[in-house]
């Protein structure tokens, strides 16, 4: 069977102070292969906690992940990530970050540098292959994190708010990348955003979080995504359904940060 | 009272010049991006070292050295002026039995290194008879005036005037070039006028110091060439240093990398780290005497600990993010040790070699001034023993410009082999 099956995942941290933390509590899901699924949710809601857990960075306290028939127990090639910022190498050129999936592989360099070249074409690098990481905006080095998270082939692709610390012009152009990207290689990707509009055009599904504990609100089946590959984000938003849903789910997380406060403040 | 002197001709000059440059010349120089700024003060990106004043500034130290020590690379006119050296003479009263006489002293000072015997003069009439002394530059010389007198001190002699001015025991009157002290015994005590310029002993000339140079050059000091001993004083440093580089790298990654070892080196790197290496000096004698196997031993324990530090900072600096992804690219534990631990900690390793080199520099010099055949330090320790002042600042300025050179040398290998510093 394929897919990432999340089956009553719970995750509580112990504090130094003697307290302890409900960070996710019997999270389930299904998530097919190919499947395009946006991550949303007030701070505190434990969506990166689920992420790392997807990674493997951290074992759950309870419950169990299943990929394509196997039990996750760690990272892993066939899980890519994508993070926000500061995850690239400053000591490699471009050329040498997008291809050390391959390297680490073993991969003949032959094959390799064919693979890193037709990456670079995809995500419009090909100019930048011998700079330094650091030499690039932004942007570029986030084209950079999808290509080299590509080039290693994993069957799903991790995102933890890989478009957070770009401009508003910049990401739009790399929120229609990445949608180019899913249908063109039809890979699974889960995408952690605190961005709404995003997380309404980069999801097929879209999971809404709520905090403490940290567990799963509500989820939506979009078609915004299915539309925006190819055309005009701008087109997209335009949409007669796409309003309401984003004041939806905004009057929802709102609610939820609300309640936090009105909660901290009963403590205090 | 000299000191004020130059510390006044200084801040004269640093202020003059301040003016002549900023004010005058200063107001045709390109106009860059950072020449437009007008917030300059608190913005420290704004502050560029201004190179007129570094050269002025080096100058000046010159100037000033020359100019308090009489060098002959400066016109005279602009020297401090210069102790005495001619001939000067004063009269003195000797009172004995309720008489008086009156008698010429004829004082000559000789530079340092010409010496000449007094001069005759006529011993002339009455009880009190002419005497006459010579005195080097910078020293002053006691005359018993009364042992050509007819009645000496035993016979109750006392010198009660000095130029006509009535003068104690203990008591000083100014004569011409100079001054006479009545010393406790009542002989009086000549003080040719000193000037204010250093005496070469304290203080050499530039000029000399060159001179030095070229023949501690030519010649060598205490039987090895000047090469020798700046040779063995980097070659002790570059040895401590690469076996304190070769264990505390490795040792801070394991500290990094390791709790058990993070646990146990812990406290023993704490502890070590801020003894001075200078304080270890004694206890290395004792151990491993003074040879060069005490000398790089210590220099190994003041490089350890900084590069111990250094790797482990390396180590812990690591962004997370590039470890997870590098796992989840498909590294293994050494590929992530290879390809991204050891070269994010590079930067700080670099920067703590700078460091170590920096400190075991300092740390050669002052084991070398305890004991030591050769070396930079052991030079100007017994040149100073000698009193050879010329070579103890010959020996400071190499030190300083080794020490630098280093530090340019370090900073040069930083730029080539880690040029991704700070851009993260």
């Amino acid at each position: 069977m394929t897919g990432l099956s999340i089956q009553d995942l719970s995750m509580r941290f112990e504090l130094p102070n003697g307290s302890a933390v409900q960070a996710l509590e019997n999270v389930s899901m299904e998530l097919k292969e190919g499947e395009l699924l946006s991550v949303l949710g007030p701070s505190g809601c434990g969506k990166t906690t689920l992420l790392n857990i997807v990674a493997g960075f951290l074992a759950p306290t309870s419950g169990k992940l299943i990929l394509n028939g196997h039990e996750i127990t760690g990272p892993d090639a066939e899980r890519g990530m994508v993070f926000q910022k500061g995850a690239l190498f400053e000591w490699m050129s471009v050329r040498e970050n997008v291809g050390f999936g391959p390297k680490m592989k073993g991969m003949p360099e032959g094959e390799k540098a064919e693979i890193v070249d037709h990456l670079l074409d995809v995500v419009g690098l090909q100019d930048f292959k011998e700079k330094a990481v650091y030499e690039l905006s932004g942007g570029m080095q986030q084209r950079v994190a999808l290509a080299r998270c590509l080039a290693n082939d994993p069957d799903v692709i991790l995102m933890d708010e890989p478009l957070g610390a770009l401009d508003a012009l910049t990401r739009e152009k790399m929120q229609s990348l990445v949608l180019k990207l899913w249908k063109e290689t039809g890979k699974t990707i889960i995408l952690i955003t605190h961005s709404v509009e995003e997380a309404l055009l980069l999801g097929e599904r879209l999971i809404v979080m709520a905090p403490r504990p940290g567990r799963i609100h509500k989820e939506y089946r979009l078609p915004f995504a299915e539309l925006g590959v190819g055309a005009d984000l701008r087109e997209v938003k335009k949409h007669p359904d796409f309003a309401p849903k984003r004041e939806e789910i905004l009057s929802m997380i709102w609610d939820m940060e609300e309640e936090i406060m009105g909660r901290t403040e009963d403590a205090a | 009272m000299t000191g004020f002197f130059v510390l006044f001709i200084y801040l004269g000059i640093f202020a003059a010049s301040y003016f002549i440059v900023t004010k005058v010349v200063h107001h045709a120089t390109i106009r860059d991006y950072t020449s437009l700024k007008t917030v300059t003060f608190g913005d420290e990106s704004a502050v560029r070292p201004n190179r007129v004043a570094g050269i002025i500034s080096i100058i000046t130290i010159f100037f000033i050295w020359g100019m308090f020590t009489g060098s002959a690379l400066l016109p005279r006119f602009l020297h401090a002026p210069a102790p005495f050296v001619g001939t000067t003479e004063f009269t003195y009263t000797v009172e004995a039995n309720g008489e008086t006489d009156d008698a010429t002293v004829t004082v000559v000072v000789y530079p340092r290194d010409e010496k000449v015997d007094p001069p005759e003069v006529d011993p002339g009439e009455g009880l009190a008879k002419n005497d006459s002394i010579a005195i080097a530059q910078w020293r002053t010389g006691l005359l018993r005036v009364d042992n050509n007198d007819d009645v000496s001190k035993a016979d109750g002699a006392e010198v009660i005037a000095i130029n006509g001015q009535p003068i104690q025991r203990g008591e000083t009157v100014q004569i011409e070039n100079g001054s006479v002290t009545l010393s406790d015994k009542g002989t009086p005590n000549i003080a040719p006028s000193r000037g204010w310029q250093m005496e070469p002993l304290y203080l050499p000339p530039p000029e000399e110091v060159w001179k030095r140079t070229v023949t501690v050059l030519s010649e060598g000091f205490r039987n090895f060439t000047l090469w020798e001993h700046l040779g063995y004083s980097l070659f002790r440093v570059i040895a401590g240093f690469l076996l304190g580089a070769l264990v505390g790298i490795p040792l801070g990654y394991a500290m990094g990398l390791s709790d058990w070892f993070r646990g146990w080196f812990d406290p023993i790197v704490e502890f070590m780290r801020p003894v001075p290496p200078l304080a270890l000096i004694p206890l290395v004698i004792i151990w491993f005497g003074i040879g060069e196997g005490g000398k790089i031993i210590l220099l190994f324990l003041a490089a350890l600990w900084i590069m111990a530090i250094a790797a482990r900072s390396g180590v812990s600096g690591v962004n997370i993010s590039k470890v997870h992804a590098a796992y989840s690219l498909g590294a293994s534990k050494w590929q992530i040790m290879r390809y991204v631990i050891i070269p994010n900690s590079l930067p700080e390793i670099f920067t703590g070699a700078r460091v170590a080199m920096g400190v075991c520099w300092g740390t050669v010099v002052a084991a070398e001034l305890v004991a030591a055949e050769q070396g930079a330090g052991m030079m100007i320790m017994v040149a100073s023993r000698f009193q050879n002042t010329d070579i103890v600042i010959l020996g400071i300025i190499l030190i300083g410009i080794i020490g630098f050179g280093i530090d340019m040398l370090m900073r040069w290998a930083e730029r080539i082999l880690v040029p991704w510093k700070g851009k993260s």
